[in-house]
């Protein structure tokens, strides 16, 4: 069975002073049927850029230097502009961070999801009203007839974030791609809107691509989890495996240095240094500037992919030694 | 809560309202309810963690101590003093001993002022220092305890990651040598790996220095590892105070039950539920009737939708709800 999605080797760039800066470099993964795959990652990572050159929306003037994007076998990257749009907003629908980024602020709410509709679907404005409001039901919505005619103001931050679910489900996407989707709420209100996402998911066997930089939203929601740091991807594997047994080092002091909830007392453990911007990334692994166990290779060369187990994919030099140790 | 000896700060009675004006006259037309009988201490060297989410009022609390808002009741006593019945240049001189920390240190830096400049400013108004080489090199000292390369004190703000802005903000705050600094979200806007080691400076300069924290913030997961006490505020009160461990351990209040329940753990082996608390905040400009939480509590009963509960349970550190009211058989 193939991917859904199939991203590989996907690159993106940006001009300047000191050349290209590849802000996405080499990013592969596929995104089952019916499956949420977690982007994580700290600002800067490359997380949401990753997201976007697969929409092909990268902003100017960056652009995808390298790589496919397979939806269904096909590649985006070959498409004309006209069926990318058709794409997006029609088989992979977008959440964002900030609802009012995508909501007309002039515009009644129920037209603005009637508009999504109709521009994907020839349908009539009473038939398209009724989905509507259906969808506004189904997203959780107090009394949705009423809400179709309120403008974005007059709603709260929640029902916001619950419109515009609504609207990128409103044309039955197999794809989801959700960046950072409760960064904005309150975490009563994040709450809300998570489990609404998990019923939507298994209701729908929509896909999921989810972009955070929270562990514990991909906890929430994730099959499985991808770690990005610094325009490339650093560790792959299942949601438990990976919280439980994180492989590589930033994974491993990206975990521990979230203050626990139930452990007080001693320092945290930090990860030393902050993350370098794209014109001082390493040449070899980027993460060697701040890793607690660089030794010689890394500061020169890249650490190529090992599988340290089914499912698992690690790219450090030192998992790469440890498991040839191990092979032997 | 008396040690014997007078808190660092006692807030009590306080109370922040800000006039709705509307119409040609501007007249008063109604009230927004940021902050309502709020009280608490902080004792020397502890810290005090005000959390809750977006308009509950933690901020507007933080600045109404250092009266940057205008409250229109209550006393907020910082070393024996009130400073809200203070007169302007009295009310400059207590300012040294107590200092703010904002979330976003690009917009509380001036961007045209080398960090050197902006770190002694407070030394030189306040009379620290002899002179300038003497304040420089307080300077260096200062932000070689933030962990910053001293030999970096002649750029500007612009030249640093946002972590490091932050540590600049504390040398700064560091300066004129507080016993008291507000922490308004101050790590918030940080990633993980750089806010532990925010939490990890600000910790370990309460240990040396004896500084108290104000802390407020939304996240209660940062709260456990750096407070003492925690108060939670609902809609402009706080409905729960208590020491830290018995708030996490045993939260009485069904607001700080589902506030606990929502952070989303990061244990493989547990993904939560159903969220425990439905619905949005309602508009501090016009509070429910009776318990201001009843709209969304689990556990409401008939009687919050018209009794308001009392302040007193929560003075004996329990929590503002009816529930942890000692029971009282209603009369006749």
């Amino acid at each position: 069975m193939t991917a859904l999605l199939e991203v590989r080797d996907l690159c993106t760039a940006f001009p300047s002073g000191q050349g290209a800066l590849r802000v996405v470099d080499g990013v592969s993964f596929d995104l089952a049927r019916g499956e949420v795959l977690a982007l994580v990652g700290e600002s800067g990572s490359g997380k949401s850029m990753t997201a976007l050159s697969a929409l092909r929306l990268v902003p100017k003037p960056g652009r995808v230097v390298g790589g496919e994007v397979r939806l269904d076998g096909e590649n985006l990257m070959d498409l004309s502009v006209t069926e990318m749009r058709r794409i997006r907003g029609g088989r992979v629908g977008m959440i964002f961070q900030e609802p009012m980024t995508c909501l007309n602020p002039v515009v009644r709410v129920g037209a603005q999801v009637v508009e999504a509709i109709r521009l994907h679907e020839p349908v009539s404005k009473a038939e398209a009203r009724e989905r509507a409001r259906s969808l506004f039901a189904e997203v959780g919505i107090p009394d949705p007839e009423a809400r179709l005619d309120a403008h974005p103001h007059e709603l709260s931050g929640g029902l916001k974030q619950r419109v515009m679910i609504a609207m990128a489900l409103s044309t039955r996407p197999e794809i989801l791609i959700a960046d950072e989707p409760t960064t904005a709420l309150d975490v009563t209100v994040q709450a809300q809107i998570l489990s609404l996402l998990r019923d939507l998911q298994r209701e729908r066997n929509a896909a999921i691509l989810l972009i955070t930089h929270d562990l514990g939203i991909v906890n929430e929601l994730a099959d499985r989890v991808a770690v990005m740091y610094a325009g490339r991807l650093v560790e792959v594997a299942e949601r438990a495996a990976l919280l439980e047994d994180p492989r590589h080092p930033y994974t491993q002091g990206l975990l521990r240095s979230i203050p626990a909830l139930s452990a007080p007392g001693e320092a945290l453990p930090e990860i030393p240094g902050v993350v370098p911007s794209p014109d001082q990334w390493p040449r070899g692994c980027r993460f060697s500037t701040r890793c607690p166990r660089r030794f010689e290779p890394c500061a020169e060369t890249f650490p190529a992919e090992t599988t340290p187990a089914p499912g698992r994919r690690v790219w450090c030099h030192e998992v790469e030694t440890t498991e040839g140790e191990d092979a032997r | 809560m008396s040690r014997g000896s007078e808190p660092l700060l006692r807030v009590s009675g306080l109370r922040t309202w800000y006039p709705i004006r509307q119409g040609l006259m501007r007249r008063t037309t109604g009230w927004v309810q940021a902050a309502s009988d709020v009280a608490f201490t902080i004792e020397p060297g502890e810290t005090l963690a005000l959390v809750g989410e977006s308009g509950c009022g933690k901020s507007t609390v933080g600045r109404s101590i250092l009266r940057l808002e205008h409250p229109q009741a209550g006393e907020v006593v910082f070393e024996g003093r009130d400073l809200l019945a203070l007169e302007a240049h009295e009310l400059r001189a207590a300012r040294q001993r107590l200092q703010i920390i904002f979330q976003d240190p690009m917009a509380s830096l001036d961007p045209r002022m080398r960090i050197r400049e902006q770190i002694a400013e407070g030394m030189q108004s306040f009379g620290i220092g002899r002179d300038d080489q003497e304040r420089g090199e307080r300077v260096a000292a200062l932000l070689a305890r933030v962990q910053l390369d001293p030999a970096t004190m002649d750029r500007y703000p612009h030249e640093f990651s946002g972590g490091q802005r932050q540590r600049i903000c504390i040398a700064r705050a560091l300066a004129v040598e507080p016993r008291l600094i507000v922490c308004d979200e101050s790590v918030s806007a940080l990633d993980v790996s750089i806010q532990a080691q925010i939490l990890n400076l600000l910790r370990e300069l309460q240990d040396e220095l004896g500084i108290s924290y104000l802390f407020i913030t939304h996240d209660l997961s940062v709260v456990r590892y750096l407070a003492h006490e925690v108060a939670v505020m609902y809609l402009g009160q706080i409905v729960e105070q208590g020491p830290t461990d018995r708030v996490f351990e045993a939260p009485a209040h069904p607001y700080t039950r589902g506030l606990l329940a929502a952070i989303p753990s990061i244990d493989p082996a547990r993904r939560s539920a159903a969220p425990a608390v439905l619905g949005d905040v309602p508009s501090p400009s016009d509070p429910p009737s009776g318990c201001y939480f009843h709209t969304r509590c689990p556990e409401v009963m008939d009687r919050c939708r018209s009794e308001a509960p009392s302040i007193v349970s929560l003075e004996q550190g329990g929590s503002r709800c009816l529930l942890s009211e000692p029971r009282t058989e209603p009369r006749g």
